[in-house]
């Protein structure tokens, strides 16, 4: 998929993307005020008698109240039987892929025999009047294996106690498996948990993934963690072992014990990968509780905190010492710059991590520090690891005072982002220069329509405008 | 648009008849209990519940007291309790607990439990592990379908997604089935199924040895084919931004079976206002399909015409007054105030989406689509995470990626790729239960037992169960990303693709209406192989009364196994105009991006 640059231009000037963008706030907002405006003012009328006709009770049916009595009719209704033959073929559903699509499914092929008449459809139209579940007991059935995986299937009692040779067990399982009954499989799967030891259970299970699945599902549900436990020991799955055992932190609520299991799980055989992450979040709780103890008395006041920073994301945390902590020398734990390097938060993240917090604060010094950078020869610099079309956002977001907010609008690299950035946070000059540098005549003398009248800007226009030294490209 | 109809479009049939015989059901479950009882109900069956029966229906059972499941003791007095509830393992062990507790102060009263839409073995055994069974009786109640519009039933079971997909749990299989079954005998015969998936199969499987063990009646068919699908078959489409008005509600607001609450920056006044979103609502039936672009035109065209009948007031006599009155005025009214709230949810939903550069969002997706610029898309994706912006929808844009990219992201894209990784974890490692919707999520990388330990796991997790998407194959073969350099009018919609901005034709929907042209899979065989395969299309024996009659065949019964979104449904209803045809969309949940991610966490003991 290579496209040429031209051809991604294109792409995004064309004319499906155009037709309508959410960033036109303006004109739709408008559009949608007038309506909201039409519709208001009708409002007195509507009001002079407002009776119950709630959009909320407007309901999709109005059908009355049903009754028992229309129920029994259905029930005889669909006592009207015919006889027929089976309407739909089976397909294998074990098989991957199913190449004949149609001729190969006729009826006539796959005719089977009359089926025996069943109870199960009249259950659909009403509630069945069943005899009590005590009544079936006593007269025990020989069922096969197949037999009791088909009554399980259809919501009946059937017998497992008889299957006790191991073979049976398994027949049993594995033709609850073929049901593709999942309801039916935990079933088999309780039965065999009672009847056989782990060893086995677990043995037989590791060839039969389905249902094991099924049980690491029941076990979780059920929370037999110590089972649980054996069961993944057992196949080997030691990552997983280590991940359950690590979970259990979230039942723990007081935050130095929660830290010390943390510290325990430290030598768990986690992957690499996840070793390096409850290291990490050891060491943040660790390194929260003692935040969360410190800090200036005066800000707090000020800008009082919505919660405890125990237990938050790093990014939260950092956050929070860009607000609370942020000149602290950087040997102290709560300092961001220590922070950083803790945690190796990447450049890009600690920037945009750090404005937020100080734009928040209207701490505007603070921003501007924190893009400025010194080369060797002495000379500042603004530097930004992230776009200033963003950073600009951040700011405006925040309510940044015109000056600011134009530093950055000036430093954005695409022209006519810049100028559209201008315009809309009315940075006059940003966009007379940028036109001045853009020799573009025509958009500098209608931009003079939107400066004040008799202001500077316009009496800047009126000067390029006249300058005969600029070569105009139109 | 929307009156664009083809004249010879087949009739809906009424699906008011599954309400009726799931209240009738319920109530004949309440009368089996007699005598005066409390009635504890599962919370996300409350607003099921509500759409089929309401409180007086309930009282006139001898429901005394209402209240909703919440796994803590109960304060009720009444000695009979009744639990409906849905059939899961906490519930029950609660339930336990509560007439445990009751047994030991020495109180005695009688449990009863309905398990809605079936109970499930693993439920009675812990009845019977806590001493429990016989103490606490249990029934079933089949409440299987719940029509959500004229043209949307869903299941609503959003477990379905994670149960089946993530646990590889098959217990709703069966559900799945009878939920068929129940369609086939009300509105059946069905003549053919299509299908795709491996939980299509099983679904299918299920409903044909129940029409086998039963008896089907001989009647005329109402709805004549059935197309099967697994929400796996095409995770791209669900986790786009849906720019269609309906979507976009779901998206912002959240539609609740059927219902959205407007909060009152919408309603404009102090209070919340709770609107059923249905085809009733003749403002919102008109927009719902429309591309969010147009929906301002039309509601300020409608807001003009809503004037003129009002202004037809002046200058009336009182005799034309009172005809006005009468008649009119109670319509016009009626659409005032939906007017407004759709106004009011416009000006929201613009605001929203302004403030998160929506726009820039949108074309990052599209250029995922694509599959160009994806370093930039990396990029963006990048500083998105960094920005914290929101956790659901990083982890939304990650999984779209590494679908869309289909693994060749590893090496291709290596370094950006574990960066862009470890970002993620680093905000979303360590976080906790937080009140109110700063996102906790990330104790995912520690909940999962099997796929999603670690956010990059998580959305590892998704491509796996994605398996190899081919996306990028799949989009080639069917053309589902339309050349950009024509035209795309949004008014005037062409394909499917004008539910995503014309940039990209819903894999799913594009699947339905190949399968249905070619009257199954030939031809399309290339693209069933880059699915996984498990494609099926059957052809069934007529038993309808008339033969198959010519409107049925056109009506086309699509399940989505693992739930659909609006867009999708809005996608289909554009194909059945075009084509002539009327769809009717069965799912386990109705879903979206945000539901997709979130049924995947795992942040909680």
């Amino acid at each position: 998929m290579t496209k040429s640059k031209a051809d991604e231009e294109d792409y995004w000037n064309s004319s499906k993307f155009k037709a309508f963008t959410f960033d036109d706030e303006d004109d739709e907002l408008i559009r949608l005020k007038e309506s909201r405006q039409a519709v208001n003012s009708i409002q007195r009328l509507v009001e002079e008698d407002d009776d119950e006709d709630d959009v909320e009770k407007v309901s999709w049916s109005g059908e009355p109240v049903g009754s028992i009595s229309w129920s029994v009719k259905e029930t005889a209704a669909s006592n009207q039987r015919t006889d027929r033959e089976p309407a739909f073929p089976k397909i294998p559903t074990d098989t991957p892929s199913l190449s004949k699509s149609q001729s190969g499914y006729s009826l006539s092929s796959l005719f089977k025999g009359e089926t025996a008449l069943s109870d199960s459809s009249i259950r659909l139209y009403a509630p069945e009047l069943r005899k009590p579940k005590s009544e079936y007991k006593d007269y025990v059935s020989d069922w096969s294996p197949e037999e009791t995986i088909q009554r399980l299937q259809q919501g009946k009692t059937a017998p497992l106690e008889k299957f006790r040779s191991l073979q049976d067990k398994l027949l049993l399982l594995d033709f609850a498996v073929s049901a593709h009954d999942g309801n039916v499989i935990t079933a088999v799967l309780i039965y065999l948990k009672r009847t056989l030891s782990k060893e086995v259970l677990f043995r037989e299970l590791e060839s039969r993934q389905t249902a094991l699945r099924h049980f690491i599902h029941y076990l979780t549900e059920t929370k037999d963690q110590r089972l649980l436990l054996e069961l993944l020991r057992a196949l080997g799955r030691t990552e997983d072992v280590a991940l359950l055992q690590y979970k259990e932190h979230l039942s723990i609520a007081d935050e130095n014990k929660r830290r010390d299991f943390l510290k325990s799980c430290l030598s768990l055989p986690f992957s690499a990968e996840d070793s390096a992450h409850v290291q990490d979040h050891y060491t943040l709780l660790e390194r929260q509780i003692i935040i969360e103890r410190g800090g200036k008395v005066e800000i707090f006041q000020k800008f009082p905190r919505r919660a405890s920073i125990l237990n938050m994301p790093l990014i939260t945390t950092l956050y929070y010492c860009c607000f609370y902590h942020y000149s602290e020398p950087e040997g102290t734990y709560s300092s961001p710059l220590n922070i950083r390097q803790a945690f190796k938060i990447s450049e890009k993240q600690y920037f945009v991590t750090a404005l937020a917090a100080r734009a928040k604060l209207k701490a505007w010094l603070d921003v501007d520090a924190l893009f400025t950078s010194r080369n060797w020869l002495g000379f500042t610099r603004k530097k930004s690891p992230l776009s200033f079309q963003r950073v600009v956002d951040v700011l405006q977001k925040n309510s940044a005072p015109t000056q600011v907010l134009q530093d950055y609008v000036g430093l954005v690299e695409d022209p006519d982002m810049r100028i559209s950035l201008a315009q809309k946070h009315k940075c006059h000059d940003i966009v007379i220069n940028t036109y001045r540098d853009m020799k573009d005549r025509q958009q500098l003398l209608g931009y003079r329509g939107k400066v004040g009248r008799g202001s500077a800007e316009e009496r800047k226009i009126d000067e390029l405008l006249n300058n005969q030294q600029i070569r105009w490209k139109n | 648009m929307a009156n664009s109809a083809r004249r010879d479009s087949p009739e809906l049939p009424d699906f008011s008849l599954l309400k009726r015989l799931a209240r009738d059901q319920l109530i004949y479950l309440l009368e089996q209990l007699p005598g005066k009882k409390d009635l504890f109900i599962e919370a996300d069956l409350m607003s099921p519940l509500d759409r089929i029966a309401n409180v007086s229906t309930l009282k006139q059972h001898e429901v005394d007291k209402l209240y909703k499941v919440e796994y803590k003791p109960v304060v009720s007095t009444s000695d009979q309790l009744c639990f409906l509830i849905r059939p899961r393992i906490q519930t029950v062990k609660w339930i336990c607990d509560v007439a445990n507790a009751d047994k030991a102060a020495g109180k005695f009263r009688r449990y009863k439990i309905i398990f809605t839409p079936q109970k499930f073995y693993a439920c009675e055994a812990v009845l019977e592990e806590q001493g429990m069974f016989g103490d606490v009786t249990t029934d079933e109640w089949a409440f299987y379908l719940l029509p959500l519009d004229d043209d949307i039933i869903s299941l609503e079971l959003p477990e379905f997604f994670r149960d089946n997909f993530l646990a590889g749990d098959q217990r709703w299989m069966r559900t799945a089935g009878s939920a068929l079954h129940l369609l086939h005998s009300l509105y059946g015969p069905f003549s053919k199924v299509y299908g795709i998936g491996r939980y299509s199969k099983m679904a299918y499987e299920s409903w044909r040895e129940q029409v086998e063990q039963g008896e089907q009646r001989a009647r005329q068919a109402e709805i004549g084919n059935v197309f099967l699908i697994d929400r796996d078959v095409d995770f791209v489409t669900p986790l786009c931004s849906q720019v269609v008005y309906e979507g976009l509600v779901d998206d912002i607001f959240r539609i609740k079976c059927g219902c959205v609450e407007f909060s009152p920056d919408v309603t404009a006044s102090d209070k919340s206002v709770k609107v059923m979103l249905n085809s009733q609502d003749k403002v919102f039936n008109e927009i719902r399909n429309e591309h969010f672009s147009n929906v301002f035109g039309f509601l300020s065209q409608k807001a003009r015409n809503l004037q003129t009948a009002y202004d037809k007031r002046r200058g009336m006599d009182i005799k034309q007054m009172k005809t006005f009155v009468s008649e009119e005025l109670k319509g016009l009214k009626q659409e005032h105030r939906l007017l407004s709230l759709h106004i009011g949810a416009s000006e929201s939903i613009m605001k929203k989406k302004t403030k998160q550069d929506f726009q820039e969002l949108l074309k990052t997706e599209h250029s995922l689509l694509e599959g160009f610029e994806i370093r930039e898309c990396i990029s963006y994706i990048e500083e998105h995470i960094s920005r914290q912006v929101s956790m659901i929808e990083s982890l939304r844009l990650l999984c779209l990626l590494s679908i869309t990219e289909n693994g060749e992201l590893s090496f291709s894209y290596g370094v950006d790729h574990l960066l862009t990784f470890s970002n993620l974890r680093q905000l979303g490692l360590l976080v906790e239960q937080q009140p109110g919707e700063t996102l906790t999520v990330m104790e995912s990388r520690v909940g999962k037992l099997v796929n999603d330990k670690t956010a990059g796991k998580l959305t590892d997790a998704f491509s796996s169960l994605a398996k190899k998407s081919n996306f990028r194959a799949l989009s080639r073969k069917l053309n589902l990303v339309p050349k950009s350099d024509e035209e795309y009018d949004l008014r005037v919609p062409r394909d499917m693709a004008y539910i995503f901005s014309g940039a990209y034709v819903p894999l799913s929907c594009k699947l339905i209406e190949q399968v249905l042209e070619r009257d199954g899979w030939t031809g399309l065989e290339e693209v069933t192989r880059l699915l996984n395969g498990n494609e099926f299309a059957v052809t069934g024996q007529i038993t309808s009364i008339n033969g198959a009659k010519n409107d049925a065949q056109r009506i086309i019964l699509v399940m989505f196994l693992g739930g659909c979104t609006f867009s999708e449904i809005s996608a289909l209803r554009f194909l059945g105009r075009e084509k002539g045809y009327k769809f009717i969309v069965v799912t386990t949940a109705i879903t979206n991006s945000s539901r997709l991610i979130e049924s995947l966490l795992d942040n909680h003991v």
